[in-house]
């Protein structure tokens, strides 16, 4: 039996991968064109008329014949040693196809699992799951990182409960501090959050004598097949995994999982297809989280604002797992000599933390930005005019390389206006009322630039029909239609003339869809490949027309001689005077070196409390991103209205609550896990400062996922203490906590 | 367009959550009746005689007459879903909080993952598979596409189905009755606002046509 045998997910891995290589790059792309047809309009969604008829199949929806159902046994104590477990009964029930032992010796959460079962349908594994008996040695837990950092504190793993996470320093923090006129100190928390997709995780095992096919809900085919080739002993030539439609996922489907090759096995043993399809439970309990931090930010600056020193210490928790580092947008955003991060992580008897739609930037960043917006109080000095006068062009706040391209200050001067800035209260807590508005911002940094290398093919059949093609997934971010859109802008078609096939390991290679990866890493391919076929496309037109190739054009599904432009021919025509079926392969190139590549965004929102019920409601959301060029503005304002949505629903609902004494989640489902939903909604203003990056790729843009998730929390917690003059400093700002903080603000503490 | 049967005008709230609540805890004691008198305990599908444990249903499925046999403890979404391969409604928490499993029973929208498959008895019930005339989207379905009310999808077809749900019942609706109507659906990529304009726009050109 295997034990331990899949390393805990990490965030850092994926920030890692978020972070992207070095740029390598000697020179710099051909100029990036600027007249695009289709690129940058608003195209609705090739595959829409699936998704909207039900036809679009996600993994839960594809069903084999002969099918069995898997389900997992898991632990239901924090922490327990196995001391034994019989599985003859469960074995010996009709219906029954495959029994699985999964774990010996210690379970470390709720939720780890025991053992798994396929049946026929799904009561009888859920039957079969009840007739596994396993006896526990209950043992001693530690589920608050508080605890879990006390002396004499039961041990999660074998090492210390707390353990370095990251470090960083540049300049000289204590010269820093000297030389402030100010100094200013603030801790800030933030809660365990659940991604739950609405698709709960599933996947489906089918074996064709040793060759292993995998239909998963995943973000990561490749990275699926890789580890399931690992798990099982196979080599991944033999796995083939397929994803066409997926349910969410935010950062909880990156990497592959225990029960894909729980299921493997099961289909290994029965000799049938196996589908495992986790409750909303399991969603909550063992796919990951949302990491805690505690976040203790002390600055000194002049006193007209200007930043001498900043330092962070981050105590975070995710569970069995590492946390998340929190120290990225302090160490970039603001110009800033001498700055000082130590952050650490703390184990805790539940389930691991797992990459969420910006991991650590979205902590961090309540944290820099409420302690921006408090410190400016202090310095009284306006929050935004605080931001300004330690604005960088260049990284590591203002001592690294300079920015490709860098429009936050366009972001803050469109946003600010948006807004109406100038109608927050002067200084926070101004307004009266029983119901008090306010105004507050958020600042945004992340990376962005795509991974180097990413392939894509185009395909010309003789026929005349289009494919692109490439490894990658359409998380929910209309990646299919800005492929199809570029290849069609690049051949003059239009994006429905486009086939497009993603989500298959037997495609050109592509990388995680999360990081905000996909778009600059799937769309140069395709550009890049779509360049090639028009090209070679110019040049057999050039022949038919007896015009240089260079005056070719391709448009209108024709190609024709800019000077005369009936001498034409067909598309089509063209295409089916190729010898044969055509494949251009196209990659994208590196970056550049010598430059940094970043995203940039600011957040504004407008909130109301109600200072007797302690109720927060947001007003108005004002979103300004600077992204690069937008492949698509329909479904990039869905992604920026998203990442509010989700910022809304973090800032003021979502927590994971854990039993302190029996360890265990109390609300693993969406009745009690809150989560914002349509009565939640303000009023949502997307916009973008859409600039062509110059040189990061034949396209010019950047990422969008997680941008415009990280500063919306921030902001809606700078509107509070702007309405009540009291900064909560902890996510969820749930009732209960507003209404204290108003007390203790009367009290005078 | 598909005129689904109206039962009666009324404030759509979470809508027909009560009533599929209630008739979840009926499905479950009459499931326990049966069991019971089989003196088993658990492994109901297996060691029960047919007779008992299955009843044959009549219904009409997206415009279909079905006959289809099914076990108490059943709910239509499971019946939808794995005995007739409709997949459009998704089963995503199985209990009644996110509205994905969204069909209309006799015009009304309700939560199928609640609703026993044994009360469909006699019932028209349309999935989103059923919307469409042909090629012709439904003017919701439609709207969805053009205002971008989607983004991974999976929540989509519950959303669309009280869309339909609310338009039938309240042709015009405020702002505030969209956000109502729509309040027993969860989208977890977070994309209210632009269902709100797809419902908004699909509600202006069913006016129109």
């Amino acid at each position: 039996m295997r034990k331990d045998a899949y390393p805990e997910d990490t965030g850092l891995d994926y920030l890692e991968m978020a972070k992207g290589k070095e740029p390598q790059g000697k020179e710099a792309q051909p100029p990036v064109q600027t007249d695009f047809k289709l690129i940058g309009r608003p195209t609705p969604r090739i595959d829409g008329h699936l998704v909207v008829t039900g036809r679009a199949k996600y993994t839960h929806d594809i069903f084999f014949k002969d099918m069995l159902y898997a389900k997992i046994l898991r632990s239901p104590h924090a922490s327990a040693e196995i001391t034994s477990i019989d599985l003859s009964a469960a074995r010996s029930l009709p219906g029954v196809k495959a029994v699985l032992p999964l774990k010996e010796g210690r379970v470390k959460y709720e939720g780890e699992q025991i053992a798994a079962v396929a049946a026929v349908d799904e009561n009888t594994a859920e039957e079969a799951l009840r007739l596994i008996s396993v006896e526990y040695k209950v043992l001693p837990h530690v589920v608050s990182p508080e605890k879990a950092m006390a002396e004499g504190a039961p041990r999660v793993h074998d090492s210390a409960n707390v353990e370095k996470l990251n470090e960083y320093s540049r300049g000289n923090i204590d010269q820093g501090f000297a030389e402030a006129e100010v100094t200013f100190e603030r801790t800030y928390r933030t809660a365990i959050e659940i991604h739950h997709p609405v698709e709960t995780h599933a996947s489906i095992a089918k074996w064709d004598e040793d060759a292993l096919t995998v239909w998963d809900s995943t973000q990561a085919i490749f990275s699926v097949r890789d580890g399931l080739a690992r798990a099982l002993g196979i080599p991944a030539t033999k796995v083939r995994v397929i994803k066409m439609y997926m349910g969410g996922g935010f950062g909880s489907k990156l990497s592959f999982n225990e029960h894909t090759v729980a299921a493997a096995r099961l289909a290994k043993e029965a000799g049938r297809p196996v589908k495992i399809m986790l409750s909303r439970k399991e969603n909550s309990l063992c796919v990951g989280n949302r990491p805690s931090t505690r976040i203790t930010i002390k600055g000194g600056a002049k006193k007209d604002g200007t930043l001498t020193a900043l330092s962070l210490k981050n105590y975070t928790c995710g569970g069995v797992a590492r946390g998340n580092s929190g120290s990225e947008p302090l160490i970039d955003i603001y110009k800033c000599p001498n700055v000082k991060v130590e952050e650490l992580t703390v184990y805790t008897n539940t389930g691991g933390g797992r990459a969420t739609r910006a991991p650590g930037h979205v902590q961090g960043t309540f944290a820099l930005e409420g302690f921006m917006e408090e410190f400016a109080a202090e310095l009284g000095l306006d929050p935004l005019e605080f931001r300004r006068k330690n604005y960088t062009t260049s990284n590591l706040g203002g001592t690294g390389i300079v920015y490709s391209s860098k429009g936050l200050d366009k972001c803050y001067d469109i946003g600010a206006q948006k807004i109406g800035w100038d109608r927050r209260n002067k200084r926070p807590g101004d307004g009266q009322g029983k119901k008090r508005r306010g105004l507050g911002m958020g600042s945004q940094i992340w990376w962005g630039a795509g991974v180097p290398g990413t392939l894509a093919d185009i395909k010309l059949h003789r026929d005349g029909s289009v494919e692109a093609v490439s490894g990658t997934q359409d998380i929910g971010c209309g990646t299919r239609t800005y492929m199809a859109t570029i290849a069609a802008e690049t051949l003059g078609l239009e994006p429905q003339d486009i086939t497009v096939k993603i989500g298959d390991t037997t495609y050109p290679w592509a990388p995680i869809s999360g990081g905000s990866l996909t778009a600059p890493s799937v769309g140069p391919a395709v550009r890049d490949a779509a360049l090639k076929a028009a090209d070679h496309l110019k040049d057999m037109a050039a022949k038919k027309l007896n015009v240089p190739a260079a005056d070719i054009v391709l448009a209108g599904k024709k190609l024709y001689d800019k000077n005369h432009p009936e001498n034409a021919i067909v598309f089509k025509d063209l295409v089916g005077q190729l010898s044969r079926e055509t494949v251009f392969h196209g990659e994208r190139a590196d970056l550049p070196a010598g430059f940094a590549y970043n995203t940039f965004g600011a957040h504004f929102a407008e909130v109301e409390v109600d200072t007797e019920t302690g109720r927060i409601s947001v007003l108005k959301h004002v979103a300004v991103h600077e992204v690069g060029r937008i492949l698509n503005t329909l479904t990039a304002e869905s992604q920026v209205v998203g990442g509010i949505t989700q910022g809304i629903s973090t800032a003021l609902f979502e927590e994971r609550v854990i039993d302190e004494s029996l360890g265990k989640m109390v609300n693993p489902n969406l009745q009690t896990y809150k989560i914002a939903t349509s009565m939640d909604m303000p009023e949502i203003v997307p916009l973008f400062v859409d600039l062509a990056d110059p040189r990061i790729n034949n396209l010019g843009n950047k990422g969008l996922g997680e941008p415009p998730r990280i500063p919306s929390s921030a902001a809606v917690a700078n509107a509070v203490y702007n309405a009540i003059g009291v900064h909560l400093r902890e996510i969820p700002m749930t009732p209960d906590k507003v209404l204290k903080a108003l007390r203790d603000k009367e009290a005078g503490s | 367009m598909e005129k689904a049967t109206k039962k009666k005008s009324r404030t759509v709230t979470r809508r027909a959550f009560l009533q599929g609540l209630g008739g979840g805890a009926a499905g479950a004691a009459l499931a326990t009746r049966i069991r019971g008198q089989a003196g088993g305990v658990g492994q109901a599908g297996v060691t029960l005689s047919p007779a008992l444990s299955q009843k044959s249903i009549n219904f009409k499925v997206n415009g279909k007459s079905l006959s289809v046999d099914v076990e108490p403890r059943e709910s239509l979404l499971e019946v939808l879903r794995e005995k007739l391969k409709l997949t459009g409604a998704k089963k995503t928490c199985g209990r009644g909080e996110c509205g994905g499993c969204t069909v209309l029973i006799d015009g009304q929208a309700v939560y199928s993952c609640l609703f026993p498959a044994v009360r469909a008895d006699g019932k028209q019930v349309i999935t989103v598979e059923g919307l469409a005339e042909g090629d012709r989207l439904h003017p919701v379905q439609q709207a969805f596409i053009e205002k971008d009310g989607y983004q991974c999808g999976y929540c989509t077809p519950g959303f669309i189905m009280s869309s339909v749900a609310l338009l039938n019942d309240i042709p015009a609706p405020s702002p505030e009755q969209i956000k109502a109507g729509l309040s027993g659906n969860l989208c977890r990529c977070g994309n209210y606002v632009k269902i709100y304009e797809a419902v908004a726009s699909a509600s202006q050109k069913m006016r129109k046509d």
